[in-house]
């Protein structure tokens, strides 16, 4: 099913979340903690219906990596949904993970990279990479909805399996622009 | 008025298979102090994260009792955590915070509650199934059993005076304390 998101975007052809929530069912993740975005909303769902999986609605972004490191001492795999406005916040506690190296598998929607119509989302878009980048957090990115399961499957083999901190951009021409029409 | 080591070490005197985690500066010299155990999970860092690592490992681990003994200033970066563990109303997650009214470990300086702010308020209004505030002995000897077994989420605050009592510094390396941590819980199903 092509993603719409209350009619405000365009579509992709892809059915991206669905490969990506497929991932999850396949790495077994068990904690999806998420401030949501309106590119994240069907992975969301589909989390939500899976009595396997336990979302945690976070207040700040931040929470979550101390929920994941808390769920992977406890023997649970987690993700980290967020849009890209959120990584800013993150950047002090993401030294739990590296510190700790607790695995960390971060997907975050971008804003303010591509056909932006909201000046305020430009600076923490230009910024995400360079930002992760720096606080020693492993970046790949999803430029096409046909990319999304083979760059999600490497980054949870990356994080679950190597110990890392790893964000998965999924860059703005996948999720469509928002459309304020 | 109570002292912190003393409070510490009545919170795990007798643990059994009770797994800690500490927020960072006192309180995980704290719990050093109170005997290690490769059940804690001390903090020397993340500040505003203890009540989420409580959150996390309290979902991951269900049948286990999860305490987080965190500071007063550690508990104020991390409010809207409250909000989350609210939500989740996990059963078997207690968090303590040793509010000495103070930010220890930067000489002392007065922390939102010297000024009166509530945090058994927030956490009352977070939905947390018990919330008690403790200000004596015999009060926290009456919130041990809640502490210990009353459905969570659980929220205590006790009152200790500020006085700094020496350090006792347990390991600082993550990957070492992670892993401990782990073996100890998961034993041989390390995945």
């Amino acid at each position: 099913m092509p993603q719409k998101a209350a009619g405000s975007r365009r579509t992709a052809d892809v059915d991206w979340p669905d490969e990506i929530y497929g991932v999850f069912v396949r790495e077994t993740i068990r904690q999806i903690a998420y401030v949501p975005d309106a590119g994240h909303a069907r992975l969301i769902e589909r989390c939500h219906a899976d009595r396997k999986m336990r979302t945690v609605v976070l207040t700040t972004e931040e929470e979550g990596i101390g929920v994941l490191a808390g769920a992977w001492l406890g023997g649970d795999r987690g993700a980290l949904l967020m849009q890209s406005s959120g990584v800013g916040n993150c950047i002090n506690m993401l030294s739990l993970a590296t510190v700790c190296r607790f695995p960390l598998l971060m997907l975050v929607t971008m804003r303010g990279e591509w056909g932006e119509f909201n000046p305020w989302q430009v600076p923490m878009g230009q910024g995400t990479a360079p930002i992760f980048e720096q606080a020693g957090v492993l970046v790949y990115r999803i430029d096409a909805p046909g990319a999304a399961r083979e760059t999600v499957e490497a980054g949870a083999q990356m994080a679950f399996n190597s110990d890392r901190a790893v964000a998965v951009l999924i860059s703005q021409r996948v999720i469509g622009t928002k459309d304020f029409k | 008025m109570l002292e912190r080591r003393a409070v510490v070490k009545a919170l795990v005197a007798r643990r059994k298979d009770l797994l800690v985690v500490s927020g960072l500066g006192s309180c995980t010299y704290d719990l050093a102090a109170a005997g290690d155990d490769p059940g804690n999970f001390y903090l020397w860092g993340a500040m505003g994260a203890a009540s989420l690592i409580g959150l996390g490992l309290a979902l991951a681990q269900p049948k286990r009792r999860v305490l987080v003994v965190t500071g007063d200033g550690e508990m104020l970066m991390g409010l809207g955590g409250l909000a989350t563990i609210g939500v989740q109303q996990p059963a078997n997650l207690a968090v303590v915070v040793i509010d000495n009214e103070r930010f220890a470990e930067t000489g002392l300086q007065k922390t939102h509650t010297a000024h009166g702010f509530d945090l058994c308020g927030v956490a009352t209004a977070a939905n947390f199934r018990t919330v008690q505030s403790v200000r004596s002995a015999a009060a926290l000897n009456a919130a041990l059993p809640l502490i210990h077994r009353a459905p969570g989420p659980v929220f205590v605050s006790i009152k200790v005076s500020p006085d700094r009592p020496p350090f006792v510094l347990p390991s600082r390396d993550g990957v070492h304390l992670k892993n401990r941590f782990r073996e100890a819980v998961l034993g041989g199903s390390l995945g």
